[in-house]
């Protein structure tokens, strides 16, 4: 398998905190790559590193060929890594359907004379942009919901409408900090659906999630951060199995 | 998708437009004949106010970078025109080369002003373009020496009308029988231009570009995730706001005849603030009404004078401070009734109304 995702010696410091410390790593392509560990162990720094949100200390982030680590947060979604945010961030006064164009932003190129002249380009993409913003809400189930804002929409729809938002980018890698947070039994169920699908059509993901049960059925290959440090990767028996895995979660007298 | 129109629709919409046109077309002279000239010279000024609230809409509406120096754009449209039509330097060239030049360097100037500020946000965004309102005008009021470039706070006079060939807009024309005279004129000009911001307007705010600053708005760091530059986008919305600005100021030293640093006070920033705020944030036909009201409504004021005159025989408040005290009011009572504004966009009156509820 080739590694789409490579991380090599990655550490950030906040003051005297160090948030991580030489992380390396790597996500292959078409896997569900899951991130887990206890809370403050690094996972959102790291996804934060990865989208150009915090610029890191040492060592390198490649997607691809690219190289991603000081770049700026658009750039970085440019080259195909698209991510999700742990507590919501859509664009609460615009419709869902706004929301999801805002995706294809990026993949677009009209600018202020094309808008106001609408040329003949700017009308095909923007007809474009609209087709696939449809097409991915009908896929979420959300397009009954495609001119409510997106403030109004119950919780589930609004995860929902943040990863279309992200499809809507078409990244090859897609990261989702924390899709199933506060999301009930069916809910969830109907999240590991969707995100299995996601990956048969050859998308590949990177999760962090909180929820063990969730990770272990549904991710090929783990890593797992504690207090900075990576203190495991592998298939999901072998990581389940770790003892300093279990130290971590359960503590040493677990042991 | 509604590309199709289907014709039991279409045809009112028309009747709408041309109805809408031809009110537009007579109201100057309706305006002459019910309320006199000076109303409608009044209607001139509140054009260009509607272009320049048009403006800072982009700029505070659509963007949400809250900008209280925007009345610097349209001081530099206005000396740019000066300078370049006046006998102050001793130039005269046409208007149709010095609107378009004053507009485009005001909006380079935008750029100029908005690149510092780009990482602040909200009340610091707002103290620090508040600075640069300020900075313009004092140097607008100090530049007389050495070098005499803005004959400082005396202003700048006789300042060219808006001329093409021999037909300028400050005489009166005749045509068909009808006396055209030169605030009818220029009414005719301005709501030309206005009715170019208004489409530019409802253009970008209806495409990739109006969406991406509407993102800004709500989320920054959602956005720039989201894959928008928002580095330039916020930098673009400060140059076209400040080409409308820029444009509006031109029209301004063309119409009055003289400028000077007095017209460009961090007043006239609020007010035009205040013409969006009040009449709906980051909706055209809100900030339209906005303006308009804001213009009009003090001008309306001053006759209270009269009428305490009718009806006690004496003055007993000054209209001018009456006219503030009203006016005061009047926006509290729409912050407090319409706190989204007199006439919000479909999205804003959600927003509040589920704030409430």
């Amino acid at each position: 398998m080739s590694a789409l995702l490579t991380v090599s010696g990655v550490s950030k410091a906040f003051g005297g905190l160090q948030a991580l410390s030489d992380i390396s790593l790597q996500v292959h392509r078409g896997e569900i790559f899951g991130l887990i560990g206890p809370n403050g162990a690094g996972k959102t720094t790291l996804f934060n590193a990865f989208t150009g949100l915090y610029t890191i200390d040492r060592g390198e982030i490649h997607l691809n060929a690219t190289r991603l680590d000081g770049r700026k947060p658009h750039q970085v979604l440019q080259s195909g890594l698209a991510r999700t945010f742990q507590n919501i961030r859509l664009f609460a006064e615009m419709t869902a359907l706004e929301n999801v164009l805002v995706g294809r932003h990026a993949r677009t190129a009209s600018g202020v004379v094309g808008a106001v002249l609408r040329l003949p380009d700017t009308r095909r993409e923007e007809a474009d942009s609209r087709e696939r913003a449809h097409a991915l809400l009908r896929r979420m189930g959300l397009a009954q919901h495609a001119h409510r804002l997106a403030k109004n929409l119950p919780y589930g729809d609004q995860r929902r409408l943040e990863i279309a938002r992200a499809l809507a980018t078409e990244p090859s890698l897609l990261a989702l900090d924390e899709p199933a947070a506060g999301m009930n039994k069916a809910e969830r169920a109907a999240l590991r659906e969707l995100l299995l699908q996601l990956q048969a059509d050859g998308l590949t993901l990177l999760l962090i999630e909180h929820d063990v049960k969730l990770v272990m059925g549904l991710c090929t290959r783990l890593a797992v951060l504690d207090y900075g440090v990576k203190i495991a990767e592998g298939t999901p028996d072998v990581v389940n199995r770790d003892p300093k895995v279990i130290a971590a979660y359960l503590g040493d007298e677990a042991l | 998708m509604s590309s199709v129109p289907s014709l039991n629709k279409a045809q009112p919409r028309w009747l709408v437009f041309g109805l809408l046109a031809l009110g537009l077309a007579l109201l100057p002279f309706l305006v002459d004949a019910g309320l006199g000239r000076s109303w409608v010279r009044l209607l001139d000024l509140a054009l260009l106010y509607v272009m320049l609230a048009l403006g800072l809409n982009i700029v505070v509406g659509y963007a949400g970078l809250l900008d209280l120096g925007y009345v610097a754009f349209y001081a530099l449209g206005a000396y740019v025109y000066a300078w370049l039509a006046s006998p102050h330097f001793g130039l005269h060239l046409p208007f149709w080369a010095i609107l378009p030049l004053g507009a485009a360097l005001a909006g380079m100037f935008g750029v100029l002003l908005g690149t510092p500020t780009l990482r602040l946000r909200g009340d610091y965004l707002a103290i620090v373009t508040l600075g640069f309102g300020e900075i313009i005008r004092i140097f607008l009021n100090n530049l007389n020496a050495p070098v005499n470039i803005t004959n400082g706070p005396q202003g700048i006079n006789l300042i060219d009308p808006v001329r093409l060939g021999s037909f300028s807009l400050s005489q009166p024309h005749e045509l068909l029988g009808y006396t055209f005279t030169g605030v009818h004129l220029t009414y005719y000009l301005f709501l030309l231009l206005t009715l170019a911001v208004i489409f530019i307007s409802m253009r970008l705010e209806d495409s990739r570009i109006g969406r991406a600053w509407v993102a800004i708005r709500e989320d920054e760091i959602a956005a720039a995730a989201t894959g928008i530059n928002t580095r330039n986008l916020k930098l673009l919305a400060f140059a076209m706001g400040a080409t409308f600005g820029g444009l509006a100021g031109g029209l301004f030293a063309s119409f009055q005849g003289f400028i000077s640093p007095e017209s460009f006070n961090l007043m006239e920033s609020i007010m035009i603030l205040c013409m969006i705020v009040l009449g709906g944030m980051g909706h055209i036909p809100g900030v339209i009404f906005g303006a308009l009201l804001l213009t009009l409504l003090p001008e309306a004021l001053r006759y209270t004078g009269d009428w305490q005159r009718n009806l006690f025989g004496q003055i007993y408040v000054d209209p001018a401070d009456l006219r503030m005290l009203l006016f005061g009011l009047a926006l509290v009572a729409v912050m407090l009734y319409r706190p989204a504004g007199m006439i919000p966009s479909a999205r804003r009156r959600q927003e509040f109304a589920d704030a409430k509820g």
